[in-house]
């Protein structure tokens, strides 16, 4: 019950505190709203806006209709460049598509002849190489079929119908997706940055002492941290989530919002908890600050967030299953775009917050430890 | 120009500064005569540092006038000019001094920023260190030096450069008494040696002033008087400089103010409140606290005498249980200190040695927060602070923040906090420290009040011999071993000393002694050589006014390299990080999709329906599960993320195909990452694509494609493996994360600390000092690029296809331009919390989102599109990839090299603008 108290009245000091840094507060302000927004709206890895040039050597009807048809938001209007500037544009990265039109082609295609129409991608952008083809495609098949013959025959419809419904997310759209990553991230790195940076700074300025001296246990100093902080995230989140993520972006939350809040409050208990673990392994500043970025960039891209966890190596995916984003980012998913119920998710809740006991306890063990360090 | 003719070193007219609301310097005109010893005398905060500041030129002059050796000190050149022929020793014991580098690596530092020869410094070092007896620890680090030590240090360092104007601010605050009286022998030989030179000292203390010859006293930002030490003493009719002081004082400040009163100790009985049994302290080969005994009654004032470094705050923090002691027994109310016992800590309250409440709240917050952790009732709690608000002199500023108080009212508040739950014992750590004498004597009331009054144990250290002097008993400390312990008046008696300095600093000599003898050497002390004149060599101003010196860029470079090589663990993780990063990077991201799990609602169950699925398993693509039994089953199964693919073939699938009726089959997808998606339904597009144009053969169908064929070719990396792309991303990401995290400290880590008033004293530029700073950094980051252009080569066998040469100079470049963004960020906080902070933050979006590691750059628009096009990831990353997968030269990339080039130059350009000169 007192400690209780404790970690109660060692919290609200902790807000207030953090309510009179106007750089902090801005920083948190930047991270779940320039820093969510900008990434969604246009660093999103799909064919939005690829960029594609046409090398028009027909100059038909139906050349110009398809040099019209590649249009935002999956394409930027097409450039139309000479067959000789290919290769240079190409190396500048000026283009990632270019297409390849032949003389004579919408005579070929209307005599039924078989013509070839070449696109050139760059194979190193690698999020929209690969399927860009395959929407180019489409759009030519349908800009094509007027001027082919052969499209009305009967014969040369499919035999067998292919219907592609994506469930949670219709149109694929990555803004989603994106938006929800970075609030990730942006949980992860203010958690681990704000708590450990606050508990060197109390240990440089002596007031972590001074509370140790004070009938106060470690442990009721740490989940005051936790939880002031935690709050303060939480708010962040949820402005984040209602206000970018539903509002300015639109996108459907799907799932229940009590669930997704009663994972985020674990997972901040345990990265919280990684964060001052951190800070009890380092003597200073720039060694903490050394320690905690390689951390928190593995956990920005190896959570399964920015690329596919199940793309990464076997025994890569075993060990990240010992840092709690991994978790969280396969939780949010379910919850967010899946609308899955408490009985998909509770295995990811359970092992963020056994991770987070982890930490805990190997934290609580090296509080003493660390302070007859920095004599 | 001879300037030792002036009659006036220093000249100040209508000298005003302020610090927002509170005023520092309130309109001063002062003349300071040439060639003398003259002090500032005054309690803390009534803006002593502020005016010798100013008069080093590293703060900035806000109105009047101040001639400096003739010149005009707010002229920035004729700064420049002068600067080499000032000296400037800043407050605090050791603050200009780097406590990673050697003696002779910190002494060596300031020659070279004015340009001396290596002969030259040698020649300076070695005459300095045997006149102030640091010959024998050359290689010490400066941290470890006892502060006595630390100030001789301070001083060789700023006399290296033969300087005209000396100034010293609070040099022997914190320093023990017999160091103290070395130091200021030390000072007399040297003007023997130097007689034009002028010093000009701040200081606390009155009984150094005296033997001033010429002091300034000085309060609330005004000149109360000036004057030889006898005048004076004269003018007010006082024996001592203290007394003549506090009668020169205005009234207000004064008033109620009477020497403390301290009736004597009787004892109560009852066990000890403390004991100490051969209380030791190590830490690694350096014993802090050597077996030490004491026991203090209760009710007692009990005191710790020694200076900075003799293991008071050690012991007091065994006292405490916060150290372990490695051996003896402390024990308080006889029962043995643990370092977890909450409940015996309810007995005690503690004051830490520096102030240590927290600044961002208000008085009356701190006192609240500390009656509730101590459990007070409510009603009890509120009772409480009113009660110690009026006791402690605190209503008044009961809601103001912590951080705008003077120090003298911080230190009530912590002895408030302290006594807020009305313990039986009290240890205070230096509880006075940087007290104006006034506030001290007042303290010392509350203090006598408690003990005398309440029976509370007093348990506190000091430096101040007055304050030892009211102790009932006392303990001298040294080296981590108690030389004395009794009565003041006792120890005294027993040195047959004049007073209780004159006792300790016996018993000083005598530790000095046994120890010099312990190790078999003369006692160096006494027998310091009176400082034989020796030809140095001098170098030509010259060289000292040159505008850009590769030897001041040098100097500053040198230190850094040295501080970082010093620091194992930063220069492990600087080298090792990177390479482990890559290592897991190449390893792990990549976007390659396969072993998609998948499953069929076979509603047919024929063998034409069998046989489509067939087409799916067996590919690397997908992975096969349990068959599906139902649209409950499979919504389940998708939600729950075990599935990513759904296949739904309808009843009658087998008799509609052999009819020619068209069956729909239905794919489901999990969009939930619509890349991995994307990647799913061209897959099975493909997959359908190859199973119907197998149908239409075996039914001697001719292909259903319109006569346009598609070709793609792929440029740059044929078959699609994300390692070509990914592995030269990986290098651009951390040469930007890295070196910018590693620079981001190299600045404000020094503004932090203190030290950065080297550079506002020396002759130095702000291009040379950040270029300084920026060089060694350079240098690790060129070896991390080396080394992961290495590992991209041996290990993830990604060759460079195109120009060597294009790929280094844009490495070269580019880590120019990181550890640039590094420098303006260390130039623009004011914290090192705020530059790492922002470090993380700014530069890891553009660095991942925006650089075209993921996403083309030629998609990215608004403020992604800009934010792209001024952050240097985004061209490195073009050449990166450029050079290792496109085959590409420099033909084709100079302008993503000019472009680096650009950003580094502007990025160094913008730093040097911000970063300032002088203090504000």
């Amino acid at each position: 019950m007192k400690t209780l108290k404790h970690i109660g009245q060692l919290g609200v000091k902790e807000l207030l505190s953090l309510a009179r840094d106007p750089v902090l507060l801005f920083l948190i302000a930047y991270c779940f709203s320039f820093s969510v927004y900008t990434p969604a709206k246009s660093a999103v890895m799909d064919v939005i806006n690829a960029s594609v040039a046409v090398v028009d050597e027909d100059d038909s009807e139906v050349s110009r209709n398809i040099r019209a048809a590649l249009l935002p938001p999956l394409f930027l209007p097409a450039a139309r460049i000479a067959f000789s500037d290919i290769n240079r544009a190409m190396n500048a990265g000026q283009y990632t598509f270019i297409i390849d039109i032949p003389p004579r082609f919408q005579q070929d295609l209307q005599r039924g002849v078989t013509t070839t129409v070449e696109i050139i991608a760059d194979a190193t952008a690698m999020s929209q190489a690969g399927r860009g083809p395959e929407y180019i495609r489409n759009i030519m098949d349908h800009e094509v079929r007027p001027f082919w013959a052969g499209s009305r025959d009967p014969r040369n419809q499919d035999l067998v119908k292919l219907n592609i419904r994506a469930r949670f997310n219709p149109n694929m759209q990555q803004s989603w997706f994106v938006a929800v990553n970075q609030i990730i991230n942006n949980i992860s790195v203010l958690a681990i940055f704000l708590c450990g940076a606050a508990v060197l700074r109390e240990r440089e300025h002596g007031t972590l002492e001074h509370l140790l001296v004070m009938p106060l246990r470690p442990a009721e100093l740490m989940f005051a941290k936790i939880w002031a902080n935690g709050i303060v995230v939480i708010a962040a989140v949820m402005l984040s989530l209602f206000l970018v993520v539903k509002g300015a972006l639109g996108v459907p939350v799907a799932g229940s919002i009590p669930l997704f809040l009663l994972g985020l409050t674990i997972y901040l208990f345990s990265v919280t908890a990684l964060g001052i673990m951190l800070a009890t392994l380092v003597r200073s500043m720039p060694q903490f600050g050394l320690l905690a970025f390689p951390v928190f960039i593995v956990m920005s891209l190896l959570s399964g967030g920015q690329t596919p966890l199940e793309s990464m190596p076997l025994a890569l995916q075993k060990i990240m299953q010992v840092v709690p984003s991994t978790h969280f980012v396969s939780f949010s998913q379910a919850v967010l775009f899946r609308n899955a119920d408490f009985s998909m998710v509770w295995p990811d809740l359970t092992k963020m917050f056994v991770i987070g006991c982890v930490y805990t306890v190997y934290t609580l063990s090296r509080f003493r430890k660390m302070l007859a360090a920095v004599q | 120009m001879d300037i030792s003719v002036h009659d006036c070193v220093v000249r100040l007219q209508g000298v005003s500064q302020r610090y927002g609301k509170a005023v520092a310097l309130d309109d001063i005109s002062l003349e300071i005569p040439a060639g003398k010893m003259i002090g500032l005398i005054g309690p803390d905060g009534v803006g002593k540092s502020t005016l010798l500041g100013i008069v080093a030129g590293v703060r900035r002059l806000q109105g009047g006038k101040v001639q400096v050796l003739g010149g005009n000190i707010d002229d920035a050149s004729f700064r420049n000019a002068v600067s080499s022929q000032v000296a400037y020793l800043p407050q605090g014991l050791g603050k200009n001094l780097y406590p990673t580098l050697s003696i002779f690596e910190n002494a060596d530092f300031f020659g070279r920023l004015f340009g001396q020869s290596r002969e030259e410094r040698e020649a300076r070092i070695s005459d300095l260190f045997a006149s102030t007896d640091l010959s024998p620890f050359r290689e010490r680090p400066a941290g470890k030096l006892s502060g006595g030590m630390k100030q001789k240090l301070g001083l060789c360092c700023s006399l290296i450069h033969d300087p005209e104007l000396l100034i010293l601010d609070e040099p022997t605050t914190g320093v023990d008494p017999l160091a103290r009286r070395q130091f200021w022998e030390l000072i007399a030989r040297i003007r023997v040696r130097r007689p034009s030179m002028s010093v000009l000292v701040a200081t606390a203390y009155m009984d150094e002033a005296e033997g001033f010859d010429w002091l300034v006293a000085m309060d609330a930002g005004k000149v109360l008087a000036t004057g030889t030490p006898d005048e004076l003493r004269r003018s007010t009719n006082e024996t001592t400089l203290e007394r003549a002081f506090i009668k020169l004082l205005p009234e207000e400040a004064t008033r109620g103010h009477k020497e403390p009163q301290i009736t004597p100790y009787k004892s109560s009985g009852g066990p000890p409140a403390i004991e100490a049994k051969g209380l030791t302290q190590r830490f690694g080969t350096f014993t802090a606290v050597d077996h030490v005994n004491f026991r203090i009654e209760r009710g007692e004032i009990f005191g710790f005498l020694g200076s900075n470094g003799c293991g008071k705050t050690t012991t007091m923090k065994m006292l405490t249980g916060l150290l372990p002691p490695t051996e003896g027994t402390a024990l308080l109310f006889g029962k043995p200190v643990k370092g977890g016992d909450v409940e015996s800590r309810r007995r005690v309250g503690f004051m830490t040695q520096a102030f240590s409440l927290y600044t961002e709240l208000t008085v009356r917050q701190n006192l609240v927060l500390h009656a509730r952790l101590f459990d007070l009732p409510p009603e009890k709690a509120s009772a409480r602070v009113t009660e110690l608000l009026t006791g402690f002199g605190l209503e008044q500023v009961a809601d103001t923040l912590t951080e705008s108080l003077p120090l003298g009212i911080r230190q009530r508040l912590s002895l408030a906090v302290a006594v807020i739950h009305e313990p039986e014992m009290l240890i205070l750590d230096e509880p006075t420290s940087g007290v104006d004498p006034v506030a001290r004597d007042g303290f010392w009331e509350l203090l006598i009040r408690l003990s005398r009054e309440n029976g509370v144990t007093i348990f506190l250290s000091t430096h101040f011999m007055n304050e030892a002097e009211r102790c009932d008993r006392m303990s001298m400390m040294h080296g981590g071993k108690v030389l004395a312990q009794g009565p003041p008046a006792q120890l005294v008696a027993e040195r047959k000393a004049k007073n209780l300095e004159a006792a300790f600093i016996g018993y000083l000599e005598d530790a000095a002694k046994e120890q010099a003898a312990a190790r078999g050497e003369p006692a160096a002390a006494a027998a310091a050589p009176a400082g034989a004149e020796v030809n140095v060599p001098q170098t030509a101003h010259a060289a000292v006014k040159s505008r850009f010196s590769f030897g001041r860029v040098w100097a500053f470079a040198r230190r850094e390299a040295v501080e970082l090589l010093h620091d194992r663990v930063r220069l492990g993780f600087a080298v090792a990080g990177p390479l482990l990063l890559m290592a897991v990077f190449g390893w792990g991201i990549s976007l390659d999709v396969d072993h998609l799990p998948f499953a069929t609602l076979d509603g047919d169950d024929s063998s034409l329906s069998r046989q489509y699925t067939d087409n799916f398993r067996g590919s690397y693509y997908f992975e096969e599960k349990s068959p599906l039994s139902g649209y409950p089953e499979l919504n389940r199964r998708l939600r729950n993320g075990e599935l990513r693919i759904a296949l739904d073939i309808p009843a009658g699938f087998q008799q509609d195909l052999a009819r020619g009726r068209q069956p729909e089959v239905s794919a489901v997808l999990d969009a939930a990452m619509p890349f991995r998606a994307e990647t799913a339904r061209s897959y099975v597009q493909a997959v359908h694509g190859q199973y119907q144009a197998r149908l239409r053969e075996a039914k001697g169908l001719p292909p259903a494609a319109s006569p346009m064929k598609l070709e793609t070719r792929a440029l740059f990396n044929q078959d699609f493996k994300s390692i070509y792309a990914m592995v030269p991303g990986d290098i651009m990401l951390l040469l930007m994360l890295i070196p910018s995290m590693l620079t981001a400290l190299s600045v404000v880590r020094e503004k932090e600390l203190g030290s950065i008033a080297n550079f506002y004293a020396a002759p130095a530029t702000r291009t040379e000092f950040l270029l300084g700073k920026q060089l060694p950094y350079v240098t690790v980051a060129l070896i991390q690029f080396a080394t992961l252009v290495a590992l991209a080569v041996v290990l993830f066998q990604v060759p460079v296809k195109g120009s060597w040469l294009t790929l280094i100079v844009g490495g070269v470049l580019y880590v120019l331009a990181s550890t640039g963004f590094g420098l303006l960020l260390s130039v623009f906080a004011s914290t090192q919390t705020a530059a790492i902070f922002a470090a993380a933050i700014i530069a890891i979006l553009p660095a991942v989102q925006f650089s075209g590691m993921f996403v083309p750059v030629s998609s990215l628009t608004g403020g992604a599109w800009f934010a792209a096009k001024i952050f240097p990831s985004t061209y490195f990353q073009a050449v990166s990839v450029g050079t290792f997968t496109k085959a590409l030269r420099l033909v084709s990339l100079w302008p993503q090299v000019a472009a680096l080039a650009l950003i580094a130059i502007v990025y160094f350009l913008v730093s040097v603008l911000l970063l300032k000169k002088q203090e504000a």
